[in-house]
C-alpha cells in the first residue's frame, strides 16, 4: 500500500515542480521568480523525504535539513538584494 | 507492519502530495502576486509537514526508533515560511512603488494619521493622541 502511495506522491511532487518551473520561466516580475525558486526548494525537500522512504534509508535527512536552511537563506538574500541593492552592507 | 499503521502512512503521503500539488497549482494559476503568495506558503508547507509526519511514522514502524530529524526539518520550515512570505511581500510592494513612479499599489487606508509603516516613517511619539507631550527640538 505504501508503495503505491509513494508512487502517487512522486508523481504529484514532480507535477508540482513542473508547475513551479513554468512560473519561474514565465513570471512577470523578479519577485515571482524568487517565490517560484523558494517553492521549488520546498518541493525538493518533500521529494527527498519520499525518496528516503522509498529506499528505506534515513541517510537523506541531513540533505533535507541543509536544503531547508539554504532555501531560506537564499530567499532572504534575494529579497534583501531586491530591496537594498546589496546583501552585506 | 500493522495494517492500520500502513494505511495511516499511505494516507498521509497521499494527502501531502495533494496539498503540494494544490500549492503549486495556485502558484501557477492565481492572477496577482499577492494572491500567488498564499498558495506556496500555506498549502506547500502543510504538504511537506504531512510528508515528514509520514516519514516519522514509517521509520518508527520499520526500525522501531523515533528519529528527530523530521521534527527538526518541520520546525525549521514552519518557522521560516512566514518570514519568507513577509520578505517577498515587502520586496514586491517596494518594487511596485518604485516602478510606478510613486503611485502605490491600492492598499486600504490605515485609519490613523500616519500611512503604512513599510512606506512611511514611523509616527512621532504622542502624535495624534490626546495629552501627548509635544516633541521639541
Amino acid at each position: 500500500m505504501i508503495e503505491y502511495a509513494l508512487i502517487f506522491g512522486f508523481v504529484a511532487v514532480s507535477l508540482a515542480l513542473v508547475m513551479n518551473l513554468w512560473r519561474l520561466l514565465q513570471g512577470p516580475s523578479v519577485v515571482d521568480r524568487v517565490l517560484a525558486v523558494d517553492t521549488m526548494v520546498i518541493n525538493t525537500i518533500a521529494l527527498i523525504i519520499l525518496q528516503g522512504m522509498y529506499q528505506g534509508t534515513t541517510l537523506y535527512f541531513e540533505a533535507a535539513l541543509l536544503l531547508a536552511m539554504f532555501g531560506f537563506i537564499s530567499t532572504v538574500a534575494f529579497c534583501r538584494f531586491l530591496l537594498r541593492g546589496n546583501v552585506i552592507e | 507492519m500493522a495494517t492500520w499503521l500502513e494505511a495511516l502512512i499511505a494516507l498521509l503521503i497521499v494527502v501531502s502530495g495533494i496539498f503540494i500539488l494544490v500549492g503549486s497549482l495556485g502558484l501557477l494559476k492565481l492572477p496577482t502576486l499577492m494572491m500567488r503568495l498564499h498558495a506556496p506558503t500555506k498549502a506547500t508547507t502543510l504538504g511537506v509537514g504531512g510528508a515528514l509526519l509520514a516519514s516519522m511514522g514509517f521509520f518508527w514502524a520499520v526500525e522501531g526508533t523515533v528519529s528527530v530529524h523530521e521534527l527538526l526539518v518541520t520546525a525549521f520550515l514552519f518557522l521560516t515560511a512566514p518570514v519568507t512570505a513577509h520578505f517577498i511581500a515587502k520586496a514586491h510592494l517596494h518594487l511596485e512603488r518604485k516602478r510606478d513612479g510613486g503611485e502605490r499599489e491600492r492598499l486600504p487606508e490605515t485609519g490613523t494619521g500616519s500611512g503604512w509603516s513599510t512606506y512611511d516613517a514611523a509616527p512621532q511619539a504622542g502624535q495624534g493622541e490626546e495629552g501627548g507631550a509635544p516633541r521639541e527640538g
